[in-house]
């Protein structure tokens, strides 16, 4: 009895010890690097270790940091209101308005095409629609709308905003519209049968019961949004700058112990948010 | 290797592999039979940026000297970060004189020896003694002849004089300006200062590469008559923060509608007409040019600001592979290769070998700045410019002794990359 007990254990061990082994080595070493680095000193042309406060004390000493977070988050928070507005709007169409499951697999899948090209084919497309002689433009002075070329049209916060919704979107319609598939249908005739309007069943019933989708959504676009780079050299016309782009800008100038601040700093922040969300939403116990 | 016979040239080995070796058999040749065989196994990797990396120069090499070279291009900063990081991952770079400032105290390259190079004593004035004609004044900035030589094969300071070590060997230079949409502006631009006219508000762009960026905004600035700087090249902290002060005036009043980092997005910018004045390199403008839209490479009174790329060898090169190496650089100034760049627009090392690969209009058009008598096509058989046309900027020596700075290094990089971060951020 004793032996099986131990070799229960021992199996248990065994079969965890494979993934545990994989995370160990590509998420958890990388991440220690990361941190590690980061109190490193460098030259123009090198990095030496040390344990140096230097990068942070510049990373927190620089107004270019907080304008730069501030960009971030805005961008962030932008971004995740349209991409939940819109994309809880197209899984409430297909969970409930679409009566069919072949329609709705159908419909679901012309969601997907898109993602059949490649992100930044996806993005740069919009550069030709927006510029200042392009489609958009052009098709609104021919309407007479406009007079002049509307010049915000592109590299401005409008078109990196613009391309995050279209790039991201998708990622809140897949989990909000899982969620939803998986409400139990009599409830919301329990609703109705109860004198609930519309609005008081979408906000009392499923609402609430979709709250894990949107929460993993959330957390898909906010991470997504505040770890892009390049999104936001392409769209803005390499005119406003993100986080990313700092790191991204420290390393090719071969600072890699600033860049390591900062993304160490970076990863801090979305941990503090993705907490701050789960906050709201127990996932485990809702999945 | 070691019993090959000095007298014989590698090159007419090669030349002749086939039949000297069905010929002569193992005995008296033996080495250089193993030689040419095996060069044919050598792959030499080259990476640098897009202007020089070409296809057709690789393609060339393998039916001219039979080895295999393969090319990366990348951007300026990763030029840089590979050629700083990365020694193991190339046999050949292919970089920038500024960039060799930054990169050579790394040690990730070895010296030449000049002697094992043929066309040494015909290679331009400029990347020798640093001037063009014994008359010329040297510009401020990285001259190239500055970091152009140290003083033996492991030598790790640049040395003024001719030493006989060179670090890179020249390969190709040009003069740059602003480019500008003549159709769209409609009136003559003749100063750098017309980058920050209100007049070009929303139009105008500059390059996001703080070492070359820099020295377009000083340009600029000095222009303007805002900063006189002591050296351009090599400004002090207080001519930065000035210079970078003077930009994010202008661009939080909108002046710029967009930055560019690659050769690509400069062309888009200025193709779609959402530029009409920016900092450009000249390859970019003959692609405006060759999409049946105007662009001029405008030549301004202040000057231009000139760049110059060569190639350097990895430290970890010896034995074969470095003879191929050295083989391939007599190569590149032999003078098909600088035909082909000047037929770009660029300048070759050593101009009077490119002389026998290009036609004599060709080289009226591009070197003499002469007018075209016919079409001038370029490498790849496109019309650039019909019969009549002359080259912006004029000649060689108008154009090469027009040079009022160098790409450079400087020794407040940090400082300056700091101020640059904070203007793109701001």
């Amino acid at each position: 009895m004793r032996n099986l007990l131990k070799n229960r254990h021992l199996s248990g061990w065994l079969l965890a010890a494979p993934l545990s082994a994989v995370l160990l080595l590509f998420l958890v070493l990388p991440i220690v690097m990361i941190v590690v680095v980061s109190f490193w000193g460098a030259t123009e042309f090198s990095i030496y270790p040390a344990f140096l406060f230097d990068n942070y004390a510049f990373l927190f000493g620089s107004p270019v940091t907080y304008s730069v977070f501030f960009n971030t988050f805005k961008y962030a928070a932008i971004t995740w209101v349209f991409t939940l507005g819109i994309g809880f709007t197209v899984a409430y169409f297909l969970a409930f308005h679409v009566r069919t499951l072949t329609w709705q697999i159908a419909l679901f899948l012309l969601c997907t095409i898109p993602f059949w090209t490649s992100n930044i084919i996806r993005m740069i497309s919009w550069i030709p629609f927006l510029g200042r002689n392009g489609l958009a433009n052009s098709t609104l002075i021919s309407w007479g709308v406009i007079d002049e070329p509307v010049e915000w049209l592109l590299f401005s916060d409008f078109s990196v905003i613009l391309a995050f919704v279209h790039l991201y979107t998708l990622f809140m319609v897949v989990p909000i519209f899982n969620t939803m598939m998986r409400i139990d249908r009599s409830l919301i005739e329990a609703a109705y049968d109860n004198g609930a309007s519309g609005l008081q069943t979408l906000t009392n019933v499923i609402i609430p019961l979709t709250k894990p989708g949107i929460m993993i959504g959330s957390i898909f676009v906010v991470t997504l949004v505040m770890g892009d780079f390049i999104t936001v050299r392409f769209m803005s016309g390499s005119q406003s700058a993100n986080v990313g782009r700092l790191i991204s800008n420290d390393i090719a100038l071969l600072q890699y112990p600033s860049a390591a601040a900062t993304a160490v700093v970076l990863l801090a922040t979305v941990l503090l948010i993705i907490a701050v969300l789960l906050r709201f939403v127990d996932i485990r116990k809702e999945l | 290797m070691k019993d090959f016979p000095p007298k014989l040239s590698r090159r007419s080995v090669l030349k002749g592999a086939a039949a000297t070796v069905t010929a002569a058999g193992a005995s008296t040749l033996g080495a250089p039979m193993i030689w040419a065989q095996n060069i044919k196994d050598v792959t030499l990797r080259q990476f640098g940026t897009g202007v020089s990396n070409l296809n057709e120069v690789a393609a060339r090499v393998k039916e001219d000297l039979g080895f295999t070279l393969e090319m990366t291009a990348l951007d300026s900063d990763a030029v840089t970060q590979r050629a700083a990081t990365q020694p193991d991952s190339f046999d050949i770079a292919d970089i920038e004189y500024w960039i060799c400032k930054k990169v050579w105290p790394t040690g990730n390259l070895q010296a030449m020896d000049v002697n094992k190079i043929k066309n040494y004593d015909k290679i331009v004035g400029i990347f020798r003694d640093g001037k063009l004609t014994p008359e010329s004044t040297i510009a401020q900035g990285t001259a190239p002849h500055s970091v152009g030589f140290v003083d033996g094969v492991d030598g790790k300071e640049f040395v003024a004089e001719e030493s006989g070590w060179m670090t890179l060997i020249p390969t190709i230079y040009n003069a740059d300006t602003l480019g500008i949409r003549p159709d769209l502006i409609g009136r003559e631009i003749n100063t750098w200062a017309e980058l920050l006219n209100p007049e070009f508000a929303g139009k105008a762009s500059i390059l996001d590469i703080s070492s070359i960026g820099i020295m377009d905004a000083a340009m600029v600035c000095e222009a303007m008559g805002e900063i006189a700087y002591g050296d351009k090249g090599n400004m002090t902290k207080e001519e930065i923060d000035k210079t970078m002060a003077i930009f994010t005036e202008a661009k939080k009043a909108g002046q710029f509608r967009a930055f560019w980092k690659t050769f690509d997005e400069s062309v888009n910018l200025m193709a779609s007409g959402e530029v009409v004045i920016q900092s450009m390199w000249s390859p970019a403008i003959t692609a405006v040019r060759s999409q049946g839209i105007p662009c001029v490479y405008q030549p301004l009174k202040e000057g231009y600001r000139s760049w110059g790329g060569g190639i350097g060898l990895s430290k970890s090169l010896s034995g074969l592979e470095l003879d191929a190496a050295y083989e391939y650089i007599n190569w590149y100034l032999d003078g098909w290769v600088g035909g082909f760049l000047m037929r770009q627009g660029y300048y070759s090392a050593v101009p009077e070998t490119s002389k026998n690969h290009m036609s004599e209009d060709e080289w009226g058009f591009w070197f003499e700045g002469k007018p075209a008598q016919g079409d001038i096509t370029n490498p790849f058989g496109k019309v650039m410019e019909k019969a009549g046309a002359v080259r912006d900027g004029g000649s060689f020596y108008d154009r090469m002794g027009a040079v009022a700075c160098w790409n450079a290094v400087m020794d407040e990089n940090q400082h300056m990359v700091r101020k640059w971060n904070e203007f793109i951020a701001a």
